[in-house]
């Protein structure tokens, strides 16, 4: 007889889920176009920050197959360059989300009582901001005030990391609750008494017994979440608070597409529509997770 | 041994105004079973947990082998731990769905750092055996097995650390009638191979009678009749007791629930009845009943038989 | 119920308290200071008058004090002035509320009146390609980018087929037709990203109620009973769906801040954002204080909403 761990049950569970197949198939498609963008500019010989103001918004010829933008660079390349930075903004801010997330969500649901009063209050008061406004006054402050050297501030890769910072501080208190809700849940369970009966510590019985159960929703949240945090990014930089030039994101590839739209209505169109794309397959493979994971679960 | 192994006095515990468990006194002997009986609603589970060390009492004292375990911080309370094991209700609930079974049954060994790997490993073979299972249990996981094959599993932890006492919190209810006596003799036998002392807590007197040395019957936070085995079936004393036994005519393994031939609603332990707490069900109540509740004393002519009740010498 | 009011009305105050703190200190960690924008302007101050300046305004005193400041006026009636809008903030802040609102009324009846509708037949037409067809535009709603959406149609209706302007309110006194016009575009972007929800919401909440009244109902009645089943399953439905548009209250007004600088919409959104990217602290100060008390009105709304529907849940006791 076969012998199958839970995890390969619920694997399995997963390829029955139509939706949630065609998105993955989707995003691994994306994820190996955006990584492969290297070979695919060095093969056609084009470098995506070349400037040709000669050649501006030019339509899809051999030479550009989706034409040029409004500096005379190469669309097709700005976008896979583009998706790399979005993806990985997305991926890495949610998983950032989820650590602090997780972590908090742990302790105030296992230790309850005033610890977990306290993290709770603090969660909510995170959550009454106005997310995107304080998102935008995180993103317009002057680093060097908060006292980083001027190397760092003024450096080319700050905004990213900026970036996955402010997303991340904001970001882990949906998943704080759902961490929460689920350890509550988890710990009347009698195999978690029964550790504590055979002499487990407080931390031997939160790492080994709650937090392996925890990890579908985990998964869950972050994969919900990267399609957020994704929407969130491409927002920032669209209003010119995110990624920076010459680093490029699908967000900041709309930033003047407002005006450029009696122009070149198309160059508004593809990072936009990527966008959705990438959101929605995450959406969709987030909710076959779910179902995947949890099946007793009712969406 | 002339220290009971278990010794409570006066337990009680209270959540918020709700008064569980009012100060129960009960002595267990190593080697000997005491089934604890009772509805829903009665607080058998939670004396079952203060006696498992999972649940802190709110007054009273409690002393395992002799040493007191109220008021002890977790690290004071490991050592004592190891003499204390617990079985549950629920057979899915009670394994870690994430743990193979040989993770389950070493865990304990690793807490207390007990051998080294390849000598818990030979442990976690010998507790299979011990409940009648194979050595390939120990790759698989808990969803791989039936009801009857995870209380196996729960009950194999639960001698991982040769532990005096064990407390079964309903044991065979979960499981189907054919598996029962399977389980209970399992249990019947590891006791006598271990010397093991257990509490049984259950609802099913069919069940009881055949494994218990004793039997105390609880109603309603109070124990209201203990007596041996013998005593109890030939000559029941408290008119609840005289209830429940008469809902089982004959004495057969079953899913009897029990309750079913008193008058009323039992009474939620929130808002207890004055005085002696089965007085609204009870043919016999006057008004004394009414305003005093009754101690638990003994009866003249057996010293070990207990009865908690005002008019114990009358009645059937 | 009156205990657990007063106890929620305290605590958001005092998380409003905190807030402000916080969102006072950010500010501040803003680039520049009133003062720099001041020399910036000005080529002959000196370093003196600057750091005189500085005392003057009270910009060189700890923050704590700063805050402290700050707040006194602020109760006492005295928010500062707009250095963008040359006005007291309060003038400037109140216009543009009263668009904001005007906004999110029209995206919220536009909302309800698509969702509910929606929902109700894909919960009468269960896995129906209508059902599924809500479902998908759902997730459609929730993973588009709310900016984006805003141009493809600014693309489509005003630049391809020119029915509707690009952007822009309807000048002072227009007729309604006109305003709506320009309230229509914005208001059907903001809706859009929670219409799909919505709809979800409403499906189930109808499912639920249907499933236990079906049931009792079903055995007493015959088959014409089932319209009055439906009425009344509505009814319990789109109750607790005000907790959810009360909820929904904080997201609308992180996404009005997109939408109205999309649209160039004179409401609260834009405001803030002109506020922050102009530097002009006073402005974005008191519009960011007042958004979060919005949001936290809403989440208490939603709270008491919630806790009035179902008396089960003990008030104010935890787990």
């Amino acid at each position: 007889m076969k012998h199958y761990s839970p995890t390969q049950l619920a694997l399995k569970r997963l390829r029955s889920h139509k939706l949630a197949m065609i998105s993955i198939g989707i995003l691994v498609s994306l994820a190996i176009l955006v990584i492969s963008a290297d070979l695919f500019t060095a093969l056609l010989g084009i470098d995506p920050n070349a400037v040709n103001l000669m050649n501006r918004t030019a339509p899809p010829s051999a030479e550009h197959w989706l034409g040029t933008d409004v500096l005379g660079r190469d669309v097709l390349a700005r976008l896979l360059y583009g998706g790399r930075v979005s993806l990985f903004v997305g991926l890495t801010a949610a998983l950032a989300a989820a650590s602090i997330g997780t972590f908090i969500g742990l302790c105030a649901g296992y230790f309850g009582g005033r610890l977990d009063a306290l993290l709770m209050r603090t969660t909510d008061s995170v959550l009454a901001l106005p997310a995107l406004p304080v998102l935008i006054v995180l993103a317009a402050l002057d680093l060097k005030k908060i006292g980083l050297p001027d190397e760092i501030a003024y450096s080319e890769n700050v905004s990213f990391f900026r970036i996955v910072f402010i997303v991340a501080l904001l970001g882990w208190t949906t998943v704080a609750r759902l961490v929460r809700g689920a350890t509550l849940t988890i710990k009347e369970r009698d195999f978690v008494f029964a550790a504590e009966g055979s002499g487990g510590s407080h931390f031997g019985i939160m790492f080994r017994h709650i937090l392996p159960n925890l990890v579908s929703s985990i998964i869950v949240a972050v994969t919900l979440s990267t399609g957020s945090v994704i929407l969130l990014e491409s927002t920032l930089s669209f209003l010119g608070l995110g990624i920076q030039p010459p680093m490029a994101s699908w967000g900041a590839m709309l930033t003047n597409a407002q005006e450029t739209i009696w122009e070149a209505p198309m160059l508004a169109v593809y990072p936009g529509l990527l966008i959705l794309i990438t959101v929605i397959s995450f959406n969709f493979l987030g909710d076959g997770l779910q179902d995947a994971l949890d099946p007793r679960a009712t969406s | 041994m002339s220290d009971p192994l278990v010794n409570a006095v006066g337990l009680s515990r209270r959540f918020g105004d709700v008064v569980a468990v009012n100060e129960v006194s009960m002595q267990i002997e190593s080697g000997e079973t005491l089934a604890l009986v009772g509805e829903s609603g009665s607080g058998k589970t939670t004396l079952g947990r203060m006696l498992s060390l999972l649940l802190p009492p709110s007054a009273g004292t409690l002393e395992i082998a002799g040493n007191n375990v109220v008021g002890l911080s977790r690290r004071a309370l490991k050592p004592v731990r190891r003499n204390v094991q617990m079985i549950f209700q629920d057979p899915v609930s009670s394994l870690n769905p994430r743990q193979t079974v040989a993770n389950i049954l070493t865990e304990p060994l690793r807490n207390y750092r007990l051998g080294s790997h390849t000598e818990q490993t030979a442990r976690a073979i010998e507790l299979l055996d011990a409940v009648g299972l194979p050595e390939e249990t120990l790759q698989r996981y808990p969803h791989e097995f039936s009801g009857g094959q995870r209380q196996r599993i729960t009950i194999a932890r639960a001698l991982a650390l040769n532990p005096g006492f064990i407390v079964a919190d309903e044991p065979v209810s979960a499981l189907d009638v054919s598996v029962q006596s399977q389980i209970l003799n399992l249990l019947a036998d590891l006791k006598e191979r271990y010397q093991l002392a257990y509490l049984f807590i259950s609802h099913d007197l069919a069940v009881v009678h055949h494994i218990a040395d004793r039997i105390a019957v609880m109603y309603l936070g109070n124990i209201v009749e203990l007596a041996t085995r013998e005593d109890l079936f030939r000559s029941p004393t408290h008119p609840y007791t005289q209830a429940l036994l008469k809902s089982v005519p004959e004495i057969r393994p079953g899913k009897r629930r029990l309750g079913q031939v008193l008058q009323g609603d039992p009474p939620s332990p929130a808002n207890p009845p004055s005085g002696c707490r089965f007085h609204p069900r009870c043919p016999r109540a006057t008004d004394l009943c009414r305003t005093k509740a009754p101690e638990l004393e003994t009866r003249s002519a057996t010293s070990s038989h207990q009865v908690a009740c005002h008019h114990a010498d009358t009645g059937a | 119920m009156i205990g657990y009011l007063v106890i929620r009305l305290s605590q958001s105050l005092l998380v409003l308290m905190i807030m402000s703190f916080v969102i006072y200190s950010l500010i501040g960690l803003m680039p520049g200071d009133p003062i720099d924008l001041m020399i910036s302007s000005d080529p002959y101050m000196t370093s003196e008058d600057a750091a005189h300046l500085r005392s003057l305004y009270g910009l060189d005193l700890p923050i704590y004090e700063r805050y402290w400041n700050w707040l006194m006026s602020a109760l006492g009636g005295d928010f500062g002035y707009s250095r963008l809008y040359n006005q007291p903030v309060a003038q400037v802040l109140v216009p543009a509320l009263m668009n904001s609102v005007q906004l999110l009324v029209v995206a919220l009846v536009l909302s309800i009146s698509v969702a509910v509708p929606a929902g109700v037949l894909a919960a009468y037409r269960q896995r129906s390609v209508f059902d599924y067809s809500v479902n998908l535009f759902a997730f459609a709603g929730i993973s588009i980018p709310q900016f984006w959406l805003g141009l493809m149609l600014i693309m489509l209706f005003a630049v391809l087929l020119g029915w509707l302007p690009a952007g822009g309110i309807a000048p002072e006194g227009a007729p309604l037709g006109e305003q709506l016009r320009y309230l229509l575009l914005p208001a059907i972007t903001l809706t859009m990203t929670s219409i799909g929800s919505h709809a979800r919401y409403i499906r189930s909440a109808m499912l639920e109620v249907l499933r236990q009244d079906y049931i009792r109902t079903a055995r007493a009645k015959g088959a014409g009973a089932s319209r009055v089943i439906w009425r009344h399953a509505l009814r319990n439905a789109l109750i607790p769906f005000v907790t959810v548009l009360a909820l929904d209250f904080g997201f609308l007004f992180s996404g009005a801040l997109i939408v109205e600088t999309i649209f160039a919409w004179p409401g609260m959104g834009k405001l803030i954002f002109d506020a922050i990217m102009g530097n002009d602290y006073n402005l974005a100060l008191l519009s960011l204080m007042l958004a979060t008390a919005l949001v936290l009105t809403g989440n208490l709304l939603a709270d008491l909403a919630y806790a009035w529907l179902d008396p089960r849940i003990k008030l104010g006791s935890r787990g």
